[in-house]
């Protein structure tokens, strides 16, 4: 038999063949219990990885091809400073556009810290520049034309915020894949302990099955599609339930940048389709391995 | 029960020719149906079967007789390849067992039927859903056999048990019902341990008839049994060799049997 085979015989079933094996109530629900609670952990894990991918994806967007000019001068020389740095940039290839901030700007950069109505004049503010970035910008060449001409101008094009902030998110999506590939794991473990246990109760069935000149591949299947049909139902258990509990998440308030990600948007939902799927072929392989090691050992 | 066994029989074993009609399993021209070379068996340290040589030859009937304990279960075990000898070769059809897959065996064993002294069964299903069981596992659907399997029911005298569950037997009523499954894929040989160990005289009598029955068909028949009124009876309706295990040797039994 091939595994097309296999596949009819696992979605089709034979009436016959599947009422072989008894229903069993303890591995039954273990089964079931095992998937249904895994794949409500791996709704969560899915959201956690999509959410980190998201927040890298924001990240390097936001943070990527642009760069920030600092003047940090007498009040005096300020704006002679920053007209120099502007005059600069202009001049400079791989700035698509440069800017100062006006001073409303400055002041909602700085209102987390120090409210809305913090008065500029009273406290020692460096003036900001806004620089884009296009292709051929050389952060390294520019910072030895501003040194050498504007003396309070220091040039931050980002990299040293965006590098451990996208590694971040980046290992935050890869603790999100390790933890739905370790819940994989786990109903593999509980599937597999669950049709041992199974196997081993019903020796005598397949004692009588040998008898009658049932092969391995015959006993192991109607082991094989029970439990793959009882992990299915109860992934689908459990998705449903980590679905409604994401989508219930009370939603964080507009200043909480990563949990406002946490959930799924859109065509993410049809991921999560995947999870019931993912625990029917891991107890299906789990099943099969564990069934025919124990039917060479019954042997 | 004659147009039972043979509608529900695979092509099989010609016994006559000794050629194999169709049938999967090739089957050497000649070639006995199960054959025993120098077989001996141990249980760990203990050797229970030294040297045992046995052929079956296509429509013989055999007694295998013995005390208790001498070997006769384990001789019929490896007769259809559940044990495997310690030394020696086991032959199912002309092929060497031991050189055959556990698929390959279990193919064959079709070709075997079975009736063991506990008759075990899957004891959730039905006794029609048991005694089709050897359809399911050969790929046949039980619709495809519907009347041959009520013939057969009637055969065996369980028509009004078929959907009893097995728990529910008698004794007699369980042999029959695992003759009948060990028969419905009209099999070339049966082996039967005690097969009225558990019944009474009038019931013994009834199976060795069915026994006897399946011999004249042509099966090949062989009875384990310490029941040596069974086998005086069944001398009167068939001509039977009578084999008796002995320091763990088979010796063909004197004509005081």
């Amino acid at each position: 038999m091939t595994w097309r085979e296999d596949l009819r015989y696992l979605v089709l079933g034979d009436g016959q063949a599947d009422r072989i094996v008894p229903p069993s109530g303890f591995t039954a629900r273990l089964t079931v219990f095992a998937a249904a609670a895994m794949a409500f952990l791996a709704v969560f894990a899915l959201a956690l990885a999509l959410a980190s991918n998201r927040l890298a994806h924001r990240w390097g967007a936001e943070l990527a091809g642009s760069s920030t000019i600092r003047i940090v001068a007498p009040e005096t020389q300020l704006g002679q400073q920053t007209e120099a740095a502007l005059g600069i940039l202009e001049t400079t290839p791989g700035v698509a556009f440069a800017r100062a901030l006006t001073p409303d700007e400055q002041r909602s950069l700085l209102a987390p810290w120090f409210g809305r109505d913090v008065d500029l004049q009273a406290l020692p503010v460096p003036q900001l520049i806004e620089v884009i970035e296009e292709e051929g910008f050389d952060p390294a060449g520019l910072r030895l034309r501003l040194a050498a001409e504007v003396p309070g101008a220091v040039l931050d094009d980002h990299g040293r915020w965006r590098g451990p902030l996208l590694a971040s998110a980046n290992r935050l999506r890869g603790l999100g894949w390790l933890s739905t590939v370790l819940l994989a794991a786990s109903v593999a473990a509980m599937v597999s302990l669950a049709a041992q246990a199974s196997l081993a109760a019903n020796a005598q069935v397949i004692a009588v099955l040998r008898l009658v000149g049932a092969t391995d591949r015959y006993i192991a299947q109607a082991f094989v599609r029970r439990f793959t049909l009882r992990a299915l139902g109860g992934g689908v258990l459990g998705t449903l339930a980590g679905g409604v509990a994401v989508a219930s998440l009370p939603a964080p308030p507009e200043s909480v940048g990563f949990l406002e990600g946490l959930g799924f948007a859109g065509a993410d939902w049809l991921l999560t389709l995947c999870i019931p799927l993912l625990c029917a072929v891991v107890a299906f392989a789990a099943t099969k391995t564990a069934a025919h090691r124990a039917l060479k050992r019954l042997a | 029960m004659l147009k039972a066994l043979t509608a529900l029989a695979y092509p099989r074993l010609c016994i006559e020719t000794g050629r194999a009609l169709g049938h999967k399993g090739a089957v050497t021209p000649g070639a006995c149906v199960i054959e025993l070379e120098n077989v001996a068996y141990s249980y760990g340290d203990g050797a229970l079967l030294t040297q045992v040589s046995l052929t079956l030859a296509p429509g013989s009937f055999h007694f295998l007789t013995g005390p208790s304990g001498a070997g006769k279960t384990t001789l019929l075990k490896l007769c259809y390849g559940a044990l495997h000898p310690t030394t020696g070769n086991t032959l199912f059809f002309g092929e060497d067992v031991s050189r055959m897959s556990r698929d390959a065996v279990a193919n064959l064993r079709r070709r075997v039927g079975v009736v063991h002294q506990d008759c075990s069964f899957l004891d959730h299903l039905s006794v029609a859903d048991n005694i089709r069981l050897p359809l399911s596992v050969a790929g046949r659907q039980a619709e495809e056999a519907r009347e041959d399997l009520a013939e057969l029911m009637a055969w065996v005298g369980l028509t009004e048990r078929a959907q009893a569950l097995p728990p529910e037997l008698s004794g007699g009523e369980r042999q029959r019902a695992a003759l009948a499954r060990a028969v419905i894929l009209s099999p070339d040989v049966l082996l039967a341990d005690e097969p009225t160990g558990n019944v009474d005289w009038e019931m013994s009598q009834r199976l060795l008839r069915l026994l006897v029955e399946l011999n004249r068909m042509g099966k090949t028949v062989l009875i384990a049994t310490h029941d040596l009124s069974l086998i005086r009876a069944a001398k009167t309706q068939v001509q039977a060799r009578v084999l008796r295990i002995v320091g763990g040797q088979v010796q063909q039994a004197g004509a005081d049997l």
